[in-house]
């Protein structure tokens, strides 16, 4: 029987010949994740196994939550992280500065995520790695503990529905588009231990960027992970970062449960309404709704093309006097590439705060909460009560199209909108 | 085992992000986020809850973030057990880790109410509402997936197999 491309990594992976939906397996890791939030504690039930890490170069550990360190309890969550570090020799160990950055965006931009490869994190946003043809998903801290002596996970074979991509992607249409409409079609529970596997012909028109939105947030969906096949543009993207990788495609007879239809070229711009990432409206469809801050950035929407998406639009604009428009490069070396670019540059002329990379507002951590009665746009993954503050404040979900546009006009827009 | 307690009851896709907040991830002492366990949804629940008293969602409880802190909140409230129509699945498999028995049941939930009775043995699946009369029965764990909860969590469960 045909298998699937998550079912392929997961039986080579388990050492078999095969598996199925259901199987019970045991995997080896090809890498394991985990933050300053997640770590510490992951640490601490490790040393209760009494055994060494498994690995040091399949270990890698990004403190990107509260840091820069917004107060002295988190500069010691994240001094547990890096002295574990320096005692186990981890190599892949990701100082604020340096060539560091948000989990997400830079274990891609380093290579150590790739084709074929199984990675487990201790943060649910793990999955974003399917975008590079890999299996990948979050974890809880005990698991993530067990990986670090053992380098093995158990997994129940998902069963996966086909997301069949067709048409031609529109201008200003990107990523959060297609995850967010998608969402909105299937639900937050919609794919609930099962795997989202995306084909069709309009894979083609989306770039890396785009596969790493949607492949982030496929957990939103409940997904255990989302997963990309392998083309011109992932073989571009992973030459030269990744070693020894193998791509994966699905058999012809592969089995999925259900497809999901989404035509590229009927997307419109969209917004998530608070409490849920599946609360999906057409911009052009809410009418006026004022907003005091954006967030551009996070491990869904913080790469270098969406800081240009945003800089085009904001080019010879400025943010509406009402608004704090908040810029997040997702690592060093998108901050640099920004720089260079001019892009940084159009942000501060336009009055938006440029941030050093760090998660910071997405979970509400720092750089950007809220207090009551005030809403956001942003370019995040969640928009749960209390996510970037106090609980009578509002996050809504889109793209860096729509996020850029509403921070010039003060309101949730369209780019269309911006004269 | 068979455990007793009153229903702290809850709706659908309760999500970690407001069993515990983020404000409150500096710190990931059990007791410490005990006190601000479900504070954003349910400011009386972290003051009021008794040892023993059981949590019961409905559709994908536990979604959004991995944060074990969220079971471990809730565990060490003093719930022994959680009941719900279905859980998200890192959620689940962090309950099943630390120990904490989570209990499927589908849409027989809308037969439990806040404040209702339960008489809950994990190891068999059963429920009996003891204010109404129903009873259900959990979907059984796969394979060792209960030899894991039967463990006491993971971390037994590999130092006993080492």
């Amino acid at each position: 029987m045909g298998m699937n491309m998550t079912e392929k990594i997961l039986a080579k992976h388990a050492g078999l010949a095969s598996v199925e939906p259901g199987q019970l397996i045991t995997c080896k890791l090809d890498m394991v994740l985990a933050n300053d939030i997640t770590a510490p504690p992951a640490i601490k039930e490790f040393e209760k196994i009494g055994r060494p890490v498994f690995d040091n170069t399949k270990i890698a550990l990004v403190p990107d939550h509260f840091t820069p360190n917004k107060d002295m309890k988190t500069a010691g969550l994240t001094k547990a992280v890096r002295d574990f570090a320096n005692a186990n020799n981890i190599v892949n160990y990701f100082e604020v500065g340096h060539d560091a950055g948000i989990e997400h965006v830079i274990l891609p931009e380093k290579g150590l995520v790739g084709p074929g490869k199984l990675t487990i994190g201790a943060d649910s946003h793990t999955c974003t790695y399917g975008a590079v043809n890999g299996f990948a998903t979050g974890v809880g801290t005990t698991d993530l503990a067990v990986a670090l002596a053992t380098g093995e996970a158990w997994f129940k074979v998902p069963q996966s529905i086909k997301v069949n991509l067709t048409g031609k992607k529109p201008k200003n249409i990107n990523g959060k588009d297609v995850i967010l409409t998608l969402i909105g079609m299937i639900g937050v529970d919609g794919a609930l231990y099962q795997s989202l596997e995306f084909a069709g012909p309009g894979v083609a028109e989306l770039s890396m960027t785009d596969r790493f939105t949607i492949a982030n947030m496929a957990i939103e969906a409940g997904g255990k992970n989302g997963i990309f096949p392998f083309d011109e543009k992932t073989k571009e993207y992973v030459e030269g970062r990744v070693k020894d990788y193998e791509p994966v495609a699905p058999d012809a007879d592969a089995k999925y449960v259900r497809t999901v239809e989404i035509n590229l070229s009927e997307l419109k711009p969209v917004v998530a309404f608070p409490h849920l990432p599946g609360n999906t409206k057409r911009v052009e469809d809410i009418g006026e709704i004022k907003i005091h801050q954006v967030v551009i950035g996070s491990c869904t929407n913080g790469r270098l093309e969406d800081l240009a998406i945003a800089a085009e639009i904001m080019k010879g604009h400025k943010v509406h006097k009402d608004v704090r428009c908040i810029v997040i490069p997702g690592s060093q070396q998108v901050y640099m590439e920004a720089l260079e670019a001019g892009y940084l540059k159009t942000f501060i002329e336009s009055g938006a705060a440029v941030s050093t990379p760090t998660c910071g507002p997405c979970m509400g951590g720092h750089m950007g909460i809220m207090t009551a009665g005030e809403r956001c746009v942003s370019t995040t993954n969640r928009n749960f009560r209390g996510r970037m503050g106090h609980v009578d404040s509002e996050v809504y979900l889109a793209g860096p199209h729509v996020a850029a546009a509403s921070a010039i006009l003060g309101r949730i827009a369209t780019p269309e909108e911006v004269e | 085992m068979a455990l007793e307690g009153k229903v702290w009851r809850y709706g659908d896709n309760i999500d970690t992000d407001v069993i515990i907040p983020a404000r409150y991830l500096n710190s990931f002492d059990p007791k410490e986020l005990a006190s601000h366990c479900m504070v954003d949804i349910d400011t009386t629940f972290a003051e009021k809850v008794q040892e023993g008293d059981i949590m019961v969602g409905g559709k994908n409880f536990g979604c959004g973030s991995s944060r074990e802190h969220a079971p471990i909140a809730i565990k060490a409230s003093g719930v022994p057990v959680i009941i719900a129509a279905s859980f998200a699945r890192i959620f689940y498999r962090n309950g099943i880790n630390i120990g904490l028995p989570l209990l499927e049941i589908g849409d027989d939930v809308e037969k439990i109410h806040a404040d209702d009775r339960l008489r809950v043995d994990p190891e068999k699946g059963t429920i009996e509402n003891l204010t109404t009369g129903d009873t259900f029965k959990a979907h059984p764990l796969p394979g060792f997936v209960q030899d894991i909860a039967n463990a006491g969590g993971l971390i037994n469960y590999i130092k006993s197999k080492k």
